[in-house]
Parts: structure tokens; sequence; C-alpha cells
């Protein structure tokens, strides 16, 4: 694969203080590498020295094979498309002029080539004839950087810089825009780079993540290797515990259904049928009136037996179906529920009453629990 | 009352050309200090270790009473309308020169950084960006200066540059409340019409973006 940009042994002083150290980075082409550390760890000012907004103090970059400092950092810029946090459209130009500004920028011409500003309207995904002619002011903030987004793309660049473009969006459209920042890049195969301090958003868009720290690359690799092998504490503690190990910690009780559909074993194989439809179920639970356990039920027990009229729950319920303790961890009980025949199992108290169910669905839905809890938050 | 009327009906050609003198020493004052203040308050915005400086010399010559510095121009301009437009251009320079300054340093840091992130030149920053959102403010600098040369021009009789000021002394001197006031009227309606005339371009070259942007705010 081919590297778009390529750092050889940059470094970056202010005054006495070493911001980058010696980074040696190769960026490879048409990918979204996520650049992301804490803050301070010189993320932004990596980015920042690709379009010379910051100077490096030693080393070479090479963007497309040539060494940026002999190229006119304002021809170099008009060929990299940049977005930033604050969006930055500027309020006293139409929705088209803002995404038409590097070529003005180019040719000194106010004359608009007003095809391809709708065509980059259409692919941010906002109407050319609803919001060619209006004003950012009167966009929201995710509208606003999807301009931001067509912006750069304007000139069709190869490279495009994003610093932190979706921080201050709302996590709704946050993940809207990374959900189509994704989906733009199958379709055009830009370098972006990408600069977040939030794992989560490297995660879910990088195709590389470049984890760094006090000026320095500490791991470099694809989500699911820095996932699998994170290369220090210091990666680990940055990816956080519950992402590497979600489940440890968890008790059967945490991630049961607490109110599962249940069925008295007095009631016909038709009123069993009924209730399955509406509540959408393919078994149920048989308890008695205490809520004492005493068997499960499926639409194959039933039907197998339906046309005899005389039959109740009691008569096909299956009694000697695997079920576990209240209170135990939850990962000895994964594997029984990938294997139990229905795909779920009944939890039940010390007293033989039933607790919850455990189901295939519910073991997904807490491996994702962090990520949705910080999605919350 | 009527007193004030005839007279006003009776002068009225000394009036209109008094009215003409005042508005062309104020026009031409006014186009000076903007000739001067708007590029001088650009190149500080570039230079800022010298704005403190500057900005405190042209403060100083707003201090000095309107009458002593008209009174300064004799000894080195003679009398005429030359040394009281070289005044009143000078007096309005402060405004004109804080608001340019002041108004294209308030201007977004986060757009001067998309703009140098797409790749503008400086130029093209200051024509695309800086200036036309700097605008208002700059504009509001130089109504205030309109209305204070305005005002000022009204002392230029005193050395001999004419204007309604001429109308005004004369009154003074023929103890004539009705000559005085038909000097002084005039006077006073022209700073109120230029203030209007000017907050209705302001509003008019403002682009609508920044209407929108300002009714939101409000």
């Amino acid at each position: 694969m081919q590297n778009a940009i390529v750092f050889e042994k940059v470094s970056k002083k202010y005054g006495n203080s070493l911001v980058i150290e010696a980074m040696d980075l190769s960026i490879p082409q048409g990918q979204i590498v996520v650049l992301v550390g804490p803050s301070g760890c010189g993320k932004t000012t990596t980015m920042k020295m690709i379009n010379r907004l910051i100077e490096s103090t030693s080393g070479r970059i090479l963007v497309n094979g040539q060494d940026i400092q002999g190229i006119d950092p304002v021809e170099l810029r008009r060929g990299i498309g940049y977005v930033i946090q604050q969006i930055g459209l500027f309020p006293h130009m139409t929705i088209a002029e803002n995404i038409y500004l590097v070529p003005r920028l180019r040719s000194g011409k106010r004359a608009m080539d007003i095809a391809k500003v709708d065509e980059l309207l259409k692919l941010v995904g906002l109407d050319p004839e609803l919001y060619r002619n209006r004003y950012p002011a009167e966009l929201s903030g995710g509208q606003q950087q999807r301009i931001g987004v067509a912006r750069a793309l304007m000139s069709e660049p190869p490279i495009i810089l994003m610093d932190e473009p979706f921080s201050a969006l709302d996590p709704i459209t946050r993940e809207q825009l990374q959900d189509e920042l994704i989906r733009l890049n199958e379709e055009l195969h830009k370098t972006i780079v990408f600069v977040t301090h939030d794992m989560d958003e490297a995660l879910k868009i990088a195709d590389q993540i470049v984890v760094m720290q006090e000026g320095k690359v500490v791991q470099q690799g694809k989500p699911d290797q820095i996932l699998r092998h994170p290369a220090n504490d210091f990666v680990r503690e940055f990816l956080g515990e519950k992402r590497l190990s979600p489940h440890l910690s968890y008790l059967v009780d945490d991630v049961m259904l607490k109110e599962p559909i249940t069925v008295l074993p007095s009631r016909g194989l038709a009123e069993a049928v009924q209730i399955m439809v509406k509540k959408r179920v393919t078994g149920l639970v048989v308890t008695d009136k205490n809520g004492q356990y005493l068997g499960i039920t499926s639409t194959s027990d039933i039907y197998h037996r339906y046309t005899d009229e005389s039959l109740c729950i009691a008569d096909v319920k299956q009694v000697n179906a695997v079920t576990v303790k209240s209170g135990t961890p939850l990962t000895q009980v994964i594997p029984l529920v990938q294997e139990a025949p229905y795909g779920y199992v009944p939890v039940l108290t010390s007293d033989g009453k039933l607790a919850g169910l455990l189901t295939q669905a519910s073991l997904v839905d807490v491996l994702a629990k962090p990520y949705l809890q910080e999605v919350a938050s | 009352m009527n007193e004030l009327l005839l007279v006003l009906v009776d002068r009225w050609p000394d009036i209109l050309r008094a009215s003409g003198q005042h508005i062309l020493l104020s026009v031409v004052a006014l186009f000076w200090a903007i000739i001067l203040a708007v590029p001088l308050g650009i190149f500080l915005t570039r230079q800022r270790k010298l704005a403190g400086l500057v900005l405190g010399v042209v403060s100083v010559i707003q201090t000095i009473p309107s009458l002593a510095l008209l009174g300064f121009m004799i000894p080195v301009f003679g009398i005429g309308s030359l040394p009281a437009i070289i005044a009143m251009a000078l007096y309005g320079l402060l405004p004109i020169l804080r608001n340019t300054y002041t108004g294209i340093l308030d201007v977004d840091k986060s757009l001067l950084e998309a703009g140098r992130g797409m790749g503008m030149t400086n130029a093209q920053r200051l024509v695309i960006v800086e200036l036309p959102l700097a605008r208002s403010v700059i504009f509001a600098g130089i109504r205030t200066a309109t209305v204070m040369i305005i005002g000022v021009a009204t002392l230029a009789a005193f050395i001999g540059a004419g204007g309604l000021g001429d109308l005004i002394l004369r009154g003074i001197a023929m103890v004539d409340t009705g000559v005085i006031l038909a000097g002084a009227i005039p006077a006073a309606v022209l700073a109120v019409l230029f203030d209007l005339l000017l907050a209705w371009v302001d509003w008019y070259i403002t682009p609508q973006g920044l209407r929108l942007k300002k009714q939101q705010a409000a």
C-alpha cells in the first residue's frame, strides 16, 4: 500500500519544550487514519504540520512523495482539505459561496460552478435547492459541519485533515456524521487524517489508529489490533478496562430479562400460541401462580401436538431444560446460553422461583453496554 | 418664533451657501480621515507592537480642545479651508482608527484559522474575511467621526473656512438671536441627518447572512 503522507524524524520545539519528538509516521493512502491521545499529546500539532499551519523544527514531511518544505504553503493548503472543530463557515457568505471558496481563492473570481456545488451538497446529504442560497446562521450545527466537509471536498483534494470535526456536536448528530464519513470514504477513498481525543470515535471510524502520548507515537494499527494487543499500559488505560473485558464483572442478574413472558401450566395450547404471537416470542417459561418454575415450552413443542385439543401446557412443557442459579457470574453461563436449544436459559432463585431469563440477545446487549452508556452521558 | 422664521426666509440663500460649505468641509475632512485611518488601522493589526503607541498619539490629538487644535493650524497652514480640513480630519482619526483596529482583531479566530487552512493569502484573508466581518464596527467608527467632524466644522469659521459657523459668529457679533439660530439649527440638523443616513447605509450594505446572525443574537 502506498503512503500518502510520511513523517521522517520530525520534531517540533516551542522554545525549549519538545512537543513532537523525532516522529516517524506513515499514513497510508485512501484510509481514515485517526490520531488519538489525551490533550497535549501533540496530535493536533502533528496534523497541522502536514499543511504547514505549523512548521516543523527538524525532519522531513513528505506528501505524495514530495517534501512539503519545497511547496508554497498557500498552494499546499489549497490542495489539502481542512475541517475544524469550530466549523469556521464564513457568516457573510451563502452556503454555495462557502463551498466554492477554494476555487475562488485560486482564480480570484467570484463566478461559481453551481453544478459542482450542488453535487457536493447532495454528497453530504443536503438538498441543493433548499440550502444553496442560505446563510450559515440558518443551519444547525450538524448541517453546518456537513457544509464544512463539502467545502473541504470542493477542489477534490486527495488528502483531508479533520481536527476534532464532530466534537462540538450533540451525540446523535455526531453519530450520524461519523456514519456518513465512513460511507463517504468508502465511495471517495480519500486519505483522511482525523484528530480526536475520543477513543470511541477513533474505534468507530478508523481504518488505522495512531495512539499518541507526549509527542510520540505509542502504537499504530487497525482498531481490532489495538483492542486485542494494546502495546503498553498507557494504551490499555486509554482504551479503558471496560472495552477490553466488559463482561468479566457481571452476574447473570445484571443481564437477564427481568420479566420474561410466562404461561400457567393449566392454559390450553391455543391460548399459549396467542400469548406468543402477541409478545412476539418463540418460547414461554411455565410457572405456577406463585412464580415457581415448572419448565419451558416453545412453538415446536406446541405445534407438534396442537391438534389434540385436550392437552394443556403442563402436558407439553419440557422439564429438564438447563437452568442457572441467580447470582452466578456471567462468564460461566455464556457457553450455556450459546448452546441452549431454544437460545434462552431461565434464571432461578435458590427456592426454585423464576427470577429472569437469559437470552442470546441480552448477551449482545451487555457487551455493547459500555459504549451505549458513554453515548448517553 | 415668527421673527425666527422671517430671518430664516430672509437669509435662506446665506443658509444654503453656508450649509453647502459646511457639508463640503466635513465630507472632504471625513474622506481624508477614512483614507488615513482605515489602512493605518489594518497596518496596526499586522504590527500590533506599534498599536499602543500609535493609538496613544491619536488619542492625544483627540484630547486637544477642538478650537485649540484649529488654532495650532494657523501658524503652520495659515487660515482658510485647508487648515480647517486638516484639523477636522485629525479629529476624526481616532474613532475610525480604533474601530478598524479592534474590529479586525475581534474577527472570530476560528474563521481566520479556517481561511488559512484552506489556503488564503494574507491579502485574501483581509479582503474576503476580515474587512467584511469588521465592516460594521469600522462603520460605527466612521459614524462617530462624521458627527464629530460636523460639530468641529462649526468652529472652522474661526479660522476663516466658512460654513454654518460663519452665521453663528455673525449673529453673536450682531447680538441677533435669529441669525445665530439660522446657523445653529442647520448645523444640528446636518449632524442628525448624516448620522441617520450612515445608519441606513450601514444596514443596507450589511450582507444578509450577517443580518440574520444579528437577529438570532437579539
